[in-house]
């Protein structure tokens, strides 16, 4: 299996007692630009953006509920492509890592439905209305829901991530079905007067504080994901000696305390 | 490949008819399910015809959901699963061959139940036809996903709601399509457009579904 004459290849990182100490040294880097970005986005968007000439202050929620959203559809995009990585070249770290995602993306996709009924109560008079975004939203967030059942259903690891995989990738490529059909139905059963559009020209601080919030939650996802991935290395790889080496060295560092 | 096709096929069917306990059991629910809603909504007829195409097609899909537990579960249970998947024949052509005896056996019971049922809710007499072609093109998609649904939970605890959990954000499409095909009809605008894209569905599944089902099946039992 090794190569007569070893390359320092990225691939080295497929191997998890190479992606621990990396992931490790990777994640606080991450954590720390999250924190400043946000506190960046939220100071933007809460001091600096100026009040909305229709919605006034409520507006202000959209710092939170548009980077929530982008970052629900994007990472499940993410879960699909290491799903797909895991089933072809069989990588057990790429299973790894779109359980580890998955989660925080269905953290992100419940944010995004919270806040965006908060945001529907005052401005449309109802804290849900069955428009074709809020619903395709829904329909993400069970999608997800179904990806982390069924990998903790199935006991055996390997069958696990496999069978987690196919569904993200069926889940994926239904994504744009279910979106285009749910606002083909939607348009069709127009009812209620709900607009959602936003603005036509966004104030400039408005769209950088968005960006910003979104980069901010981009970070925090990879800090979040890497730490995760860490956990869940460390309790499939338990049987293993570089893992008991790891505990042992962590529980030197912490023996001084009581 | 044809004789394997039909092979699978017969004795699929074959079961199902000795088995037919569970065909009728599962007929008997969609009607239930119907019969429930005007209890639940009140009888006023003008909101039954309202609801009647909705009302139809959730029952339907959920007649076959709660049936897909069929398609594989005694297969994988004595063995038989296995030694079709070590078959040299691709994988790919007996899970098209199961799944069409499924269809016919749930799917295809339910289309034909479907119009006296509607009578029911007093559905507009010229939707009828509709309703019917929304059916026998949207219950085959139903089988075709829930087949994937069903490879990946087999022989899990709590497979069944595990299952609907799975493959009920799938099946919500078919749904807007095929009742909103028959609300179209209703209202005047014509069902052509959600009919064209409910055949387009089934050509997709067919295309694309029995493969991943074949890969969820060796992925299970191995």
């Amino acid at each position: 299996m090794n190569a007569p004459e070893r390359s320092r290849s990225l691939f080295r990182f497929a191997a998890p007692n190479n992606f621990y100490p990396l992931a490790g040294r990777l994640a606080p880097w991450f954590a720390f630009a999250a924190l400043v970005l946000t506190l960046a986005g939220l100071w933007l968007g809460f001091f600096v953006a100026p009040t909305d000439a229709t919605q006034g202050q409520v507006y202000r929620v959209i710092f939170i509920h548009v980077p929530a959203a982008w970052m629900s559809m994007f990472i499940y995009l993410v879960m699909a492509l290491w799903s797909a990585v895991g089933l072809v070249m069989n990588t057990r770290l790429s299973f790894v890592m779109s359980q580890a995602l998955a989660p925080t993306g269905a953290m992100f996709c419940f944010v995004a439905l919270w806040t965006g009924a908060l945001w529907g109560k005052p401005t449309w008079g109802a804290y849900w209305v069955w428009d074709a975004r809020l619903t395709s939203q829904l329909l993400l967030l069970f999608l997800y829901f179904g990806f982390i059942a069924l990998t903790r259903a199935i006991e055996d690891p390997r069958r696990a991530d496999r069978a987690g995989a196919i569904i993200a990738l069926v889940g994926a490529v239904n994504v744009p079905i279910i979106y285009f059909s749910v606002q083909w139905w939607n348009t069709l059963h127009q009812g209620a007067s709900v607009s959602l559009t936003k603005a036509p020209s966004m104030a400039t601080t408005m769209l950088l504080g968005m960006l910003v919030m979104a980069i901010a939650a981009w970070m925090y996802t990879i800090a979040v994901v890497l730490w995760r991935a860490r956990s869940m290395i460390l309790e499939r790889e338990r049987h293993t000696e570089w893992v008991g080496a790891v505990l042992e060295h962590e529980a030197q560092l912490k023996g001084g305390r009581a | 490949m044809l004789s394997t096709f039909v092979a699978v096929l017969r004795r699929d069917l074959l079961l199902a008819w000795r088995g037919r306990a569970d065909v009728l059991v599962t007929l008997a629910f969609f009607v239930i399910v119907v019969c429930l809603f005007p209890f639940g909504v009140g009888a006023e007829p003008n909101q039954l015809r309202a609801i009647a195409p909705g009302v139809l097609w959730v029952a339907a899909l959920l007649a076959c959901l709660l049936s897909l537990h069929r398609l594989f579960a005694q297969d994988y249970a004595d063995g038989t699963l296995e030694q079709l998947l070590l078959s040299s024949e691709p994988a790919a052509l007996w899970v098209t061959a199961k799944v069409l005896a499924f269809w016919l056996s749930t799917g295809l019971p339910v289309v034909a139940v479907a119009p006296g049922l509607a009578l029911l809710l007093d559905l507009e007499q010229g939707a009828l036809p509709v309703l019917v072609l929304s059916l026998a093109l949207g219950t085959p998609i139903l089988g075709l996903l829930g087949a994937v649904g069903a490879a990946l939970t087999l022989g899990l605890r709590g497979g069944g709601m595990l299952l609907a959990l799975l493959v009920l954000p799938l099946f919500v499409p078919v749904l807007i399509f095929g009742a909103g095909a028959v609300e179209a009809e209703m209202s005047g605008t014509g069902a052509a457009a959600h009919l064209l894209l409910l055949g387009g569905g089934l050509a997709g599944a067919l295309a694309l579904a029995p493969w991943a089902c074949a890969a969820a099946l060796r992925i299970t039992t191995d």
